[in-house]
This record gives structure tokens, C-alpha cells and sequence, in this order.
């Protein structure tokens, strides 16, 4: 009993003081999708932007949709996402400020090497995904308001196609675990680069299209408007904003490969 | 919040009221996999329960503890196991269950099975012998005697269905991995207020959060009302 005890005091003062030493340095909360957080790029740049600035930065990596409505609420201090128009919404409504495109990578169309939809042959990524709903191969779709998700579905209006048809599964997950399922269904689905080349040694998929104007995927940084939330920590994402369009950053973003792949290309022009 | 929380508590109610079919369809589908994996298992479960209270033999002591231990794996280990047996990969992958309504079954089945052997076991352990002997002795046969037993045991038999039941209702780690939340298919309502909580839309999470609270206080209401029948309340 005594030594329950000894162990219980112990613990809560542990914790207490990894709380303090917490707060002794500052927090930035990062609300970001989990492309850039599966692909192992925040852990790349992150570490030495923290070093250099003495700040902390905090992930919180969900999808596109939901990263945008933390920023709205003032529950994060930045945010980077990749979905142009809704971000401009977020800009012209008042809660977004100084939005700047860092970097892109690209959105690729999987499905089984053998592609039974023959879409390798297809002139744009709306005429691959007419194939694909014709075929009845199976599409899964992440179905959760990620700017992949969001992608997919301009992608389906262009190709004049409902979502609908027999075959098709929106499941709700991240990026990786939607490659997964695909994978286990062999079905075709829409993946970022950066997420599917680190995923690549578990799939059994290829990349059965990619190219084009409408398949390419811009990221932005955002900082949140401080007459709206002005208790945040905007000194904070000021400086990460800045930090990421340095040559530094940019530089190191163009060098990040996984299995030798560069997933990312740095876009930032003044 | 920007939303306030009556707005939120408003949209979650109409859409239970309207019959908004997405929530209904995802009840459904929670209600069938999870009663689907309740019938298959209750019989067979009760069945052990009742050998492992009443019969004697080597291993009994050992097999009582696995059960015992078995409850309280947590439900993703179970999801764990049922997903590596059933991808492609896996010794079961050509029945290509894998996100089907019939791997969820499989899923909660192995979920509910320990808690409905190891508290029926409980309850045929509590039972008063003599009812057995007597009914045995006066030539009922041993099918009549073991209805006779769990006519007597009623109510923690019955306590032992809801909590299984409930158990499985309200997991979400093993329907996650093994479902795949698929719209329609595989989503059932932990997995849906999973989803829309991920997403940032509350209303729906709320009203599903709901339909289960409802389903909580009525099950244990009932459950409530036979106890207080089957024993007197003491004053």
C-alpha cells in the first residue's frame, strides 16, 4: 500500500513537472493534413526550425476539412492545408491572413498493376475516372473532407460521373489507411505522391495515371486573424510562416526523398 | 465554440426526428452486425458456461481463468487479430471478408463469447444445487433440468446478454480495423462518431451519441425492473 502510494506521488509530480518545463518554453499548435505529417516531412523540417527559434511546435494532423475548422475556432495557432478554394474562403471571410504557397507535390490515381479499367491510356485524370466507374473495378475514396477528398470529388463533377455508382466506398479514414484498404480490395483510389511512395513497400497498387494540370496539389500556410483570436500564439506562427518561405527551409523541402523519391517541390516566390 | 451548443443539440435532434436516412442506415447497420454476433454466440456460450460451472474435469480450473482473462483483451488486439487472419495475406483472405458486415460479425463474436461464458459460468455456479439434483432424481430429463436452472437463473442471465451486447455495441477499435467504416456497409455508429468527430461535424455525432445513451437507460431500466422483482427489496 505504502509503495502504491510512494509510486502515485511520484507520478503526479512527474507530470507536474513536465508540465512546467512545458510551458517554460513556448507552444506553437500547428493544425496540418496528414499527408504532410504521413510522409515524414514535419519531422524532417520541424527539429530545426524549433532549434533555431527555441519555440515548440505542436502536429495536429487531420484532414483538410477539419484542420480549416480549428483555425476557425482559434483552437490552433497556424495552419497548412491543400485545398485552394477552400482556403481562399478561409481568407476572404475574415479568418485567414497572409496565405503562402510553400510547396506541391501531386495527386496520383492507384490501382492494381494490372489496371482492368485501362486507364493508363486516358488524356485526363476526369476521363480515367469515367473508365473507373464504367469498369466496375471498385473506387475507394477517403470520404472525410480531406483536400484529397475534396480533390476526388471536383475530379467526379468534371468527369460528369455521380459517386454513386456500384463499387464505390467512401470510407472515412486517412490517406494511408484508405491505400490500405484499396490495396486489400485491389480497387483504385486517389493518393497524394508523398503519402503513397511511403506506403509504397506495403501496396500491392501502381500508379495507373498521373500528370495534368487538374491533378496538381499546392499547400498553403496560413496565420489566423488576431482581431478575431487575439489571445493565440501569433508571434509564434509569424515566425514558422517566415521560417518555412527561407531558403533554408525551401531548400530542405526540395532534398526530402523517401526510397529515393523527392516528394515535395518548394514553390515559395516572393 | 462558434457554433453554440443548443444549435448543436437543435441539428442533432432534427436529425433524428426527420429520419435522416445516413443516421439510420448507420444504426441499422450497428444493430444488425452487433445482434447477427449476439445470436450466433449465445447459445454455444451459455452452453460452456453451464459445463464449466457444473461439470469436473482436468484443465476446468485453467479454462476458467483463459475466459476470465480473454474479457478484458482490448478490443483493438481482437480487431488486431481478426484483420491478420482475414487480409489477403492471412489464412482466411480467399473468404475475402475484409471490410464486410460478416468480419465485423466475426470480430464481435469474439468479443461478446468471453463475457457471456465467464458470466454465465458466475451465474450457474450461484444457482442452489438441490434444484438440479431434485429435478434430475425426479425424472426430468437433463434438457428439462438445464431449463428449469435457467428459468431460476433468469435475471443474471439476462444481465450477462445485456452487458455482451453492450460491450459490442459500443466498440469501436475492432468494427474500425476490420469494418473499414465504409459508407452504408461497414459504418456503424462508434465508427460514424468517430468519423464526424475527425471531421468537425458534432450534430451528427450527438444524435448517434444519443441513440445509444436512449438504448443504455432503457436496457438498464429493464434490467432494473427484473431485479427488483426477482429479489425483495430489503428496507
Amino acid at each position: 500500500m505504502l509503495k502504491l502510494k510512494s509510486i502515485l506521488s511520484l507520478a503526479i509530480v512527474a507530470s507536474a513537472l513536465t508540465l512546467t518545463s512545458a510551458q517554460a518554453e513556448e507552444i506553437i499548435k500547428l493544425a496540418t493534413t496528414t499527408s504532410t505529417e504521413n510522409s515524414g516531412l514535419l519531422k524532417h523540417l520541424l527539429p530545426k526550425f524549433e532549434q533555431e527559434s527555441g519555440y515548440k511546435v505542436q502536429v495536429i494532423a487531420t484532414g483538410t476539412g477539419k484542420a480549416l475548422k480549428l483555425a476557425r475556432q482559434g483552437d490552433v495557432d497556424v495552419v497548412m492545408t491543400h485545398a485552394p478554394a477552400a482556403e481562399a474562403k478561409f481568407v476572404n471571410e475574415g479568418y485567414g491572413m497572409m496565405p503562402r504557397g510553400i510547396m506541391e507535390n501531386d495527386f496520383v490515381i492507384l490501382g492494381p498493376k494490372n489496371d482492368p479499367a485501362k486507364i493508363r491510356s486516358s488524356k485526363t485524370a476526369e476521363e480515367a475516372f469515367a473508365k473507373i466507374a464504367d469498369s466496375g473495378v471498385g473506387f475507394v475514396s477517403r470520404g472525410d473532407n480531406s483536400g484529397t477528398n475534396m480533390k476526388e470529388l471536383i475530379i467526379w463533377k468534371g468527369a460528369k460521373v455521380e459517386p454513386t455508382f456500384n463499387g464505390y466506398r467512401a470510407v472515412g479514414q486517412g490517406m494511408g489507411k484508405t491505400l490500405l484498404m484499396a490495396n486489400e480490395l485491389q480497387a483504385y483510389t486517389l493518393s497524394d505522391r508523398g503519402t503513397f511512395v511511403a506506403y509504397k513497400a506495403k501496396l500491392d497498387l501502381a500508379v495507373d495515371y498521373d500528370g495534368g494540370k487538374t491533378l496538381a496539389n499546392p499547400y498553403q500556410i496560413m496565420l489566423i486573424n488576431p482581431e478575431k483570436y487575439p489571445d493565440l500564439n501569433h508571434k509564434g506562427a509569424k515566425a514558422l510562416s517566415d521560417w518555412l518561405i527561407g531558403n533554408e527551409a525551401q531548400g530542405m523541402i526540395n532534398s526530402y526523398t523517401v526510397q529515393g523519391e523527392q516528394l515535395f517541390k518548394a514553390t515559395y516566390s516572393e | 465554440m462558434s457554433e453554440g451548443w443548443l444549435a448543436l443539440i437543435q441539428q442533432a435532434l432534427s436529425l433524428l426526428f426527420s429520419l435522416d436516412p445516413d443516421v439510420w442506415s448507420i444504426v441499422s447497420v450497428s444493430f444488425s452486425v452487433s445482434l447477427a454476433a449476439l445470436a450466433i454466440t449465445l447459445i454455444p456460450s451459455m452452453i460452456l458456461g453451464f459445463v464449466l460451472a457444473f461439470a469436473r474435469f482436468p484443465g476446468r480450473w485453467f479454462a476458467t481463468n483463459l475466459v476470465q482473462t480473454t474479457q478484458s483483451i482490448p478490443t483493438v488486439v481482437i480487431g488486431l487479430l481478426v484483420y491478420l487472419m482475414l487480409t489477403r495475406m492471412g489464412p482466411l483472405g480467399d473468404l475475402k471478408w475484409l471490410f464486410t458486415q460478416k468480419g465485423m460479425i466475426l470480430g464481435q463474436m469474439m468479443i461478446c463469447a468471453p463475457v457471456l461464458i465467464a458470466m454465465s459460468q458466475a451465474a450457474f455456479t450461484s444457482v442452489d444445487k438441490r434444484a438440479w439434483e431434485t429435478s434430475r432424481t425426479l425424472g426430468a430429463s437433463w434438457l428439462r433440468s438445464v431449463w428449469l436452472v435457467c428459468r431460476e437463473l433468469k435475471v443474471p442471465l439476462l444481465m450477462a446478454i445485456v452487458a455482451a451486447f453492450s460491450r459490442i455495441l459500443t466498440e469501436v477499435g475492432c468494427s474500425m480495423m476490420v469494418g473499414g467504416n465504409i459508407a452504408g456497409v461497414t459504418r456503424n455508429i462508434p465508427t460514424a462518431i468517430a468519423l464526424e468527430t475527425s471531421k468537425g461535424d458534432f450534430a451528427q455525432a450527438i444524435a448517434l451519441g444519443l441513440v445509444l445513451l436512449i438504448l443504455a437507460l432503457v436496457l438498464n431500466f429493464t434490467l432494473g425492473t427484473l431485479r427488483g422483482r426477482a429479489e425483495p427489496r430489503s428496507l
